[in-house]
């Protein structure tokens, strides 16, 4: 018969206080094997304390081809930033 | 417009396309998988990634071979843990080359149907316990060499793939060394084993590293897309001054009779490598090509009622789950 097993993306958090990173994929055929693959594959040398999996199905993901009207508008708002207002230099803590 | 403007301004759209992207390559930026990026840059590094993630397949046939004669205990959990580190490398590469838009299943058929290629050094039989020295310390010392520039490499998700590789490597070569000098260290028997394993390995480790560029079919366009970042010679010199004091340390003699020293180029000059033994060892006549062969398709089909018995009984539990949420 031969279905494949899915795709997942693996997210791991290499220690607590960090974000779970993306690390790479892999195929498992369900979630919890998923998990036990992604342990052998991408934490041999104790590289995380936790997991994610998602199977990559689920991920929607920008365009690169929008990038333009997504990205470009905030290139010109120079006044989010601090370096856009002049202070005096002998102003201090700020 | 007439279909030949239509036609036209899809030309010079592609081309402007392909310019951007040349440039984007040459200011080092990095391509990612949904980027635009031309056919040919596509299908080179499904050829490439692809060869590689097979290579790391097939590589564990050859030291699996000797798992179970390990020689103590050390040696045993070492080499264990250095075939999975390979099944590893392969499952990093094979994700990395589906993101290319190929699926897991092509990349596996192109292996067994012996459409892909992989390394041809694992086609060579390893024979004695020192050939495990002589694979860690050799076929993955040229390995690093060839890897370390990948790290750079314009495409992102195989840059990724090879950081991870990299950092896993050197450990191979290290207990690959530390195998060898337990043996030049030993009983004059050993020692001779360990010549032996040199003898043996040492010059399909040097093709390892391809073709000579002259003959190199890919070298040219890849070295722009800076999917190689130096050429297979220099990655063979590299390889030879780097590894000659190693063998000299341990005692034992690298057998080039034209092997030598050059003061004034800074490298050792070496003797002439029997290309017709790579190109037959390429084309599936090596020792081993149809044992390694039937190695990996044997398993893979051994393992098909693995695969479907998982996937069956993932879709039970998922309607299980699925039917008891709704009982609630």
């Amino acid at each position: 018969m031969e279905k494949n097993w899915p795709l997942w993306e693996i997210f791991v958090r290499s220690k607590n206080g960090l974000e779970h990173r993306h690390f790479g994929s892999l195929h498992a055929a369900d979630a919890e094997m998923a998990l036990e693959n992604a342990r052998d594959v991408y934490t041999r040398r104790s590289e995380g304390v936790s997991i994610w999996v998602v199977e990559s199905k689920n991920i929607t993901a920008s365009n690169p081809e929008n990038n333009g009207e997504l990205f470009e508008p905030a290139q010109d708002k120079i006044y989010r930033h601090p370096t856009f207002y002049t202070l005096p230099d002998e102003i201090k803590h700020m | 417009m007439s279909e030949a403007q239509l036609k036209n301004t899809g030309a010079e759209r592609s081309r402007s396309l392909e310019e951007i992207f040349e440039q984007r390559i040459a200011n080092d930026e990095k391509i990612e998988p949904k980027d635009w990026m031309p056919e040919k840059y596509r299908k080179t590094h499904i050829r490439q990634i692809s060869q590689h993630a097979h290579s790391e397949i097939v590589g564990m046939l050859p030291e699996g071979n000797w798992i179970t004669r390990a020689p103590s205990l050390r040696r045993k959990v070492a080499l264990l843990a250095k075939v999975q580190d390979e099944a590893g490398h392969g499952l990093y590469l094979y994700s990395a080359c589906e993101t290319l838009g190929i699926s897991r299943d092509e990349l596996y058929e192109q292996l067994h149907s012996g459409k892909a290629k992989y390394s041809s050094i694992f086609n060579y039989p390893t024979v004695t316990w020192a050939d495990m020295g002589a694979i860690g310390w050799l076929v993955d010392g040229a390995a690093i060499i060839n890897q370390v520039p990948l790290c750079n490499t314009s495409y992102g998700p195989y840059a990724r793939a090879m950081i991870r590789v990299c950092k896993e490597e050197s450990f191979h070569q290290r207990q690959g060394f530390e195998i060898m000098m337990s043996l030049c260290n030993g009983t004059e028997e050993q020692k001779q084993m360990a010549q032996d394993a040199l003898n043996r390995w040492w010059w399909p480790s040097l093709m390892m590293l391809g073709p000579t560029d002259s003959e190199s079919v890919h070298t040219e366009q890849s070295m722009k897309w800076k999917l190689k970042r130096k050429t297979n010679d220099e990655l063979r010199q590299q390889f030879i001054d780097q590894t000659v004091p190693q063998a000299d340390i341990l005692g034992i003699t690298v057998p080039d009779p034209d092997l030598k020293w050059n003061e004034k180029t800074g490298h050792y000059d070496f003797g002439e490598i029997d290309w017709d033994e790579f190109w037959q060892v390429v084309k599936g006549h090596g020792p081993c090509n149809k044992e390694r062969m039937n190695a990996r398709v044997g398993a893979w089909k051994r393992g098909t009622w693995v695969r479907d018995a998982a996937m069956s009984y993932a879709e039970k539990q998922k309607i299980k789950k699925e039917n008891s949420a709704k009982a609630v």
